[in-house]
């Protein structure tokens, strides 16, 4: 019984470890394709006009 | 966690941003410079005739035909062919240092905004990092968003002839995201069918075909453009091979 308790809250620690991690990661993701949508491939011609050489270097599509 | 994936992530592209720009100012740079010059017609006068000819061509060719139908567009004209033709001067970086710096701003950015992608690989696939395994997997971000999308959509040298730009951002963020799922299930997948199925996805955008102009023959002289595609796919390698080293370390150094 006392094992099984043990273990239980073992599994509940990993479990809520687990979440953690693929919480931030999931928010790291997101924000990371985010910025990198802005900076490459944003549409308004003065932030176009910002990153334009980074754009060409990336071999993003640009203009 | 939040603190080391973003540290990591922060702390790897500030570093790779400032380092690659320096790479690019010797490689690139002055390649994209000297394409502007032809771009602008100040270099080769029936070039950029030429050039005028294919727009005016363009233009009424556009009214005759329905929307949607791809239409022929110069990379960066001034007679503004792209739809954000305003009548006046738009804002731009004056070039030299204004322009170098605000490469250098978009330059970190895109290294923070890889690096977060990085880093959030690291947290979900766990295990002990390290610099080493670091650019392992940024030579799969490499393959993602260099190597594939390139090989439909070559890297563009101002003034160089392209299908519309919407169609083709598309299809390069389509190719992009195919091209990581594929080698993730190539990778991580434990039977054939998996291997299989992430070679399909692979090839799907490139079975489609990228978005073509309908003619091609800009005012850049091939060579030009040749040594441009090139050096921007190695500069692209450095840049990842960078990246990937330092996010693994970093994030093996930054505390949970």
């Amino acid at each position: 019984m006392k094992t099984r308790n043990t273990t239980t809250t073992a599994d509940q620690a990993y479990l809520a470890n687990r979440t953690q991690t693929l919480a931030a990661a999931l928010t790291a993701a997101v924000f990371g394709s985010f910025l990198f949508l802005a900076v490459g491939f944003a549409h308004s011609a003065t932030v176009h006009n910002a990153t334009h050489d980074a754009r060409h270097a990336f071999a993003l599509p640009c203009h | 966690m939040f603190k080391k994936l973003f540290g990591a992530a922060f702390a790897a592209g500030i570093v790779a941003g400032l380092l690659i720009t320096g790479i690019q100012e010797v490689t690139t740079t002055p390649l994209i410079l000297h394409a502007e010059e032809y771009e602008n017609g100040g270099h080769d006068h029936a070039a950029s005739l030429k050039s005028d000819y294919v727009i005016i061509q363009t233009k009424l060719f556009s009214t005759r035909t329905p929307v949607g139908s791809e239409k022929l567009f110069l990379a960066h004209s001034n007679s503004g062919t792209e739809g954000h033709d305003h009548g006046e001067e738009e804002w731009g970086p004056e070039d030299g240092l204004e322009r170098t710096l605000y490469t250098l701003g978009a330059n970190i950015t895109m290294g923070i905004a890889f690096a977060l992608m990085l880093t959030a690989a690291f947290a979900v696939h766990g295990g002990e990092m390290s610099g080493r395994r670091g650019v392992l997997w940024a030579m799969g971000g490499f393959a993602m968003f260099t190597l594939g999308p390139n090989l439909g959509l070559p890297p563009e040298v101002p003034g160089s002839m392209a299908a519309e730009l919407g169609a083709r951002q598309m299809w390069w963020l389509g190719c992009a995201a195919a091209t990581g799922i594929g080698l993730c299930l190539m990778v991580f997948g434990r039977k054939i069918g998996f291997v299989v199925l992430g070679i399909l996805i692979l090839i799907a955008p490139h079975v489609i075909g990228a978005p073509q102009p309908d003619e091609i023959g800009g005012g850049v002289p091939p060579e030009l453009a040749g040594h441009f595609a090139a050096a921007s796919i190695v500069v692209a390698a450095v840049f990842w091979a960078m990246l990937g080293w330092l996010s693994g370390t970093f994030y093996k150094r930054f505390e949970a």
